[in-house]
């Protein structure tokens, strides 16, 4: 991991408008990614996370998702969120690939994976069918799937739920990208083929200096995998850094919750940690800090106004008017 | 291999629809008033003549042993002989069948032909002028008769142009090719019409899709995306619709084949019922009953082998 | 919560602007008031024969043509609507009810009696409609009652596997059973609480079907099984006028035109319900 950045985030908003109303979804979210560098983006269901993900390829699941402002600069590309649509569609794939949570519906069903991953490849590159080919089976062979020349042929649904996530990554990896965006690869496979896929990603990160954007709810992957953290929340980073600081060091407390609530590796008889309350609204957000109704923390000056990422530890910034660890004032 | 299930439990199923399907042609054949025997040997004829045409033709047994006779007889693949033609039923339904098959199988290539296209334009400019042209006249084209098509394709086509014959079958294959294209034309235009609409929901869906979403991730262009991605994949649901589609494209052949007297199952069939030739009736309708059956079987079987998530 | 409330709940939204749904109720509703007002809207009594005047173009005395027997046109068109509005309406009302019945009951029982029923309506569905049709006419005898008749015998299939459909997944669902434990009995369940929802999608599907059932009416009559002359109705008007397609073009025509029009409003109608009401096919 070099300290060069190759793609900076600044101030990304992500608003949804109708007729009748707007409201905001992604609000002020940056981060950079350095080259060769695997951050995890955490955050509960709803949090922004998936959202944030797709502005940065600018594949918004509806027209009344719009980016709202903020900036998205590529390395060696410019600011993404300002291309056309005929430059977006080079960027794409070439530089910014993604693969996603259920490779059985994100693949064409009625095509066979060889032709898939070829047709990327013959796109992006334009070569010939013969020496696509070739290229495919090399790529099927780098993600792990045995016997590539019979397996080309083969289509989704005959890969079994591992298989098929490296199908997935061989197809995202057929344009030869700098940076790999991956949507919850793994929640939706069992614990060793998880762990499987995570060696893939490290390898590939090692092999090829991949910069990965790991999209999770689990903490525990991410200490596994990750470089570095950042953990959302309704729509805001909350917080950001280091893994080992980030998860042995939790300044925010929502991060400190979310740790609390693994189950311990020591066993015990306690109750499991919940944090009270949901998630809010996009409609209904709290005013002030988004997390304080369900801050053990939080007081009035919470209620007021909302903390953004604070520079008191520039390597590991927290958005909390009191960061755990730091004496506070009496609630009031 | 679980997905296939289904094709060793559905003929089990299929048995008491076929044994109905029996049941019902007999009882409704032989429900037709008038006596076949008349009808061949006409108003001027002895007792003694009527008496052996129908000991010829087991008219005279009580009706379950008729049936019991005729099912004997389906399962050695004989279906009677027909009272008017003289030959065995099977026979002569061997010889209509071309024409009736070159009918439907036309139609539904004219249909996916014309279809697809205009769904693809429909659903690409969602909104547009052309969008809005092509719903109207989809939903125009669900109202048109097809016989009353028929005779307007005439009256433009042959009688005005001359491009087309009027009536026939033709004997070599160009001269079929020739006679069919209006017939086929007819009724693939009304079934364009259903096709246009479903076909173009089904591919504004597609577009939506996971996998179109991911294809476009890959830095595929929206074309590249629409035509290989999104358009073969929205035409999956289409085999079912066509599927079950089936038995009205079939009625369909009958009121074609009277216009444009195409020597097909369906004239045959009409025939039958005006002479009372209950063979040649209960024959071409079990033909025309198994034959949607069956149909309908291979269309979900073909259905689950294309698309992997559809599970029966 | 009561069916009335869940449907208000479904959001019933009022157009603002030119729609199928307008389009389509404008249409049937034009085409039910020529066939109410034909006596006064039809220049010439529609059964009367003119020798003199056989076979004309349109023109100012005869806007739509003669026919062979002197005819007029325009006023055969007119009152064939009646008849032919007459056969799209009874032509879906039997099946509907005796379809929903049957379904209902299939649906809501299940067990023997379902699958009873179903493999009946499978053996239906199995015959071309068409050809079922002319068989049941054909031992009854021609007619436009003989029409009525085949229909309500195979035409109920559709509804009930409709209706059927909608049982089996609302049979489970939070409202009805909530009035099943409060103790209300299996029919009122069945009609009270479930039957309104269910029969939602019908409603919308028999639009659709009236237009299959006005060009089946048509396709009887024209293949000389249904209404019979000297009676005008369109289906009949095409088969008299095929023979004459040559030199009068007119007496086809006019007709197919009404049937495609009166068709047009159903479909309209039944695309803009099935928006309005969140129905789905």
């Amino acid at each position: 991991m070099t300290d060069a950045p190759i793609l900076t985030v600044t101030n990304l908003s992500v608003a949804y408008e109708d007729m009748r109303t707007s409201h905001t979804i992604i609000d002020g979210v940056s981060f950079t990614l350095r080259k060769g560098e695997i951050l995890g983006i955490v955050g509960e269901s709803g949090s922004g996370k998936s959202m944030t993900c797709r502005a940065l390829i600018r594949l918004l699941p509806s027209s009344r998702l719009k980016v709202t402002g903020g900036s998205v600069q590529l390395e060696g590309g410019g600011d993404v969120l300002a291309l056309t649509p005929r430059e977006m569609t080079g960027v794409r794939g070439r530089r910014i690939g993604m693969i996603f949570q259920n490779p059985a519906s994100h693949l064409d069903p009625v095509m066979s994976i060889g032709r898939q991953i070829a047709e990327s490849i013959r796109h992006h590159r334009g070569i010939g069918r013969a020496e696509a080919w070739a290229r495919m089976l090399d790529i099927l062979r780098q993600v792990g799937i045995p016997d590539p020349e019979s397996r080309a042929n083969a289509y989704t649904h005959e890969f079994s739920g591992g298989m098929r996530q490296r199908a997935m990554i061989a197809v995202a990896l057929a344009c030869d990208p700098d940076i790999l965006i991956a949507d919850e690869p793994t929640t939706a496979l069992d614990v060793t083929v998880q762990a499987q896929i995570l060696r893939l990603l490290q390898q590939l990160r090692d092999e090829r200096g991949l910069s990965i954007i790991f999209i999770t709810h689990d903490l525990g992957v991410v200490y596994q995998l990750c470089d570095t953290v950042a953990v959302m929340y309704a729509g805001r980073v909350c917080e950001y850094g280091p893994k080992d600081e980030v998860i042995h060091r939790p300044r925010h407390h929502y991060t400190a919750g979310l740790i609390a609530c693994q189950p311990s590796s020591e066993g015990g008889t306690g109750p499991v940690h919940t944090i009270p309350g949901q998630p809010p609204n996009p409609a209904d957000m709290p005013a002030g800090c988004r997390f304080h109704p369900r801050c053990e923390a939080a007081n009035a000056l919470c209620a007021k106004l909302q903390p953004s990422l604070d520079e008191a530890e520039p390597s590991h910034a927290c958005a909390c008017h009191h960061p755990v660890g730091m004496r506070t004032e009496a609630k009031t | 291999m679980s997905r296939y299930r289904f094709v060793l439990y559905r003929p089990l199923q299929l048995v008491p629809v076929l044994v109905g399907i029996s049941i019902i042609t007999f009882v409704l054949v032989r429900s037709i008033p008038g006596d076949p025997a008349r009808v061949l040997l006409g108003p001027r004829t002895t007792e003694t003549a009527l008496a052996r045409v129908r000991e010829q033709f087991g008219l005279d047994e009580p009706l379950w042993l008729q049936y019991f006779y005729f099912v004997k007889n389906l399962f050695k693949g004989e279906l009677g002989k027909s009272i008017l033609y003289k030959v065995d039923v099977l026979k002569l339904i061997a010889t209509r069948i071309e024409p009736t098959l070159v009918l439907v199988i036309g139609s539904v290539l004219l249909a996916l032909l014309i279809a697809t296209p205009m769904a693809a334009i429909a659903a690409r400019r969602r909104g547009s002028w052309a969008d809005h042209l092509i719903r109207i006249i989809s939903t125009a084209g669900l109202g048109f008769p097809a016989f009353w098509l028929a005779i307007m394709l005439i009256l433009l086509f042959s009688v005005q142009l001359g491009w087309f014959p009027v009536t026939g079958y033709g004997r070599t294959f160009w001269d079929k090719v020739h006679h069919m294209t209006l017939p086929c034309l007819t009724t693939g235009l009304a079934l364009a019409a259903v096709l246009t609409r479903n076909l173009r929901a089904s591919i504004l869906s597609e577009l939506q899709s996971d996998q179109a979403t991911a294809a476009r991730a890959r830095g595929l262009p929206e074309n590249v995306v629409f035509w290989r991605h999104v358009v073969p994949n929205s035409l999956v649901p289409t085999v079912n619709l066509l599927a079950v589609n089936i038995g009205w494209l079939i009625s369909g052949s009958v009121v074609i084949e009277t216009v444009f007297a195409i020597p097909g199952m369906g004239q045959l069939l009409v025939r039958g019922i005006f002479t009372r030739d209950y063979m040649v009736v209960q024959g071409v309708a079990m033909v025309f009953a198994c034959a949607t059956v069956l149909v309908n079987f291979l269309a979900d079987i073909l259905t689950v082998t294309i698309d992997p998530r559809v599970k029966l | 919560m009561n069916a009335v409330a869940k449907l208000r709940m479904r959001g019933i939204r009022w157009p603002g602007r030119v729609t199928p749904l307008l389009l389509g109720a404008g249409i049937l509703i034009a085409w039910l008031l020529i066939a109410l007002l034909a006596p006064l809207l039809a220049p010439y009594d529609p059964i009367y024969q003119d020798a003199a005047v056989r076979l004309q173009p349109p023109s100012w005395a005869h806007p739509l043509g003669t026919d062979n027997f002197g005819r007029d046109i325009l006023s055969r068109v007119i009152w064939a609507a009646r008849i032919d509005l007459q056969i799209a309406l009874f032509g879906v009302v039997f099946p509907f009810v005796i379809g929903t019945i049957a379904g209902s009951i299939s649906g809501f029982f299940g067990g023997w009696v379902d699958t009873v029923f179903m493999r009946v309506i499978d053996v239906v569905l199995a015959f071309p409609f068409l050809v079922l049709m002319l068989a049941i006419i054909t031992i009854i005898g021609p007619g436009l009652g003989s029409f009525y008749v085949a229909m309500a015998l195979v035409g109920w299939v559709s509804y009930a596997r409709l209706i059927r459909a909608q049982f089996l997944v609302l049979k489970s669902s939070d409202f009805a059973m909530a009035a099943v434990s409060l103790g209300y009995s299996n029919t009122r369940v069945m009609f009270r609480h479930i039957m309104p929802n269910a029969i939602l999608s019908s409603v919308v599907f028999s639009m659709s079907d009236a237009v299959l059932v006005l060009l089946n009416g048509a396709a009887i009559s024209y293949l000389g099984l249904g209404v019979q002359p000297p009676v005008a109705e369109w289906g009949i008007m095409i088969a008299e006028g095929q023979g004459f397609i040559t030199t009068a073009w007119w007496i086809t025509t006019f007709p197919g035109i009404a049937i495609v029009t009166l068709a047009m409003g159903f479909s309209l109608l039944a695309d803009g319900l099935g928006e309005a009401l969140g129905v789905r096919e």
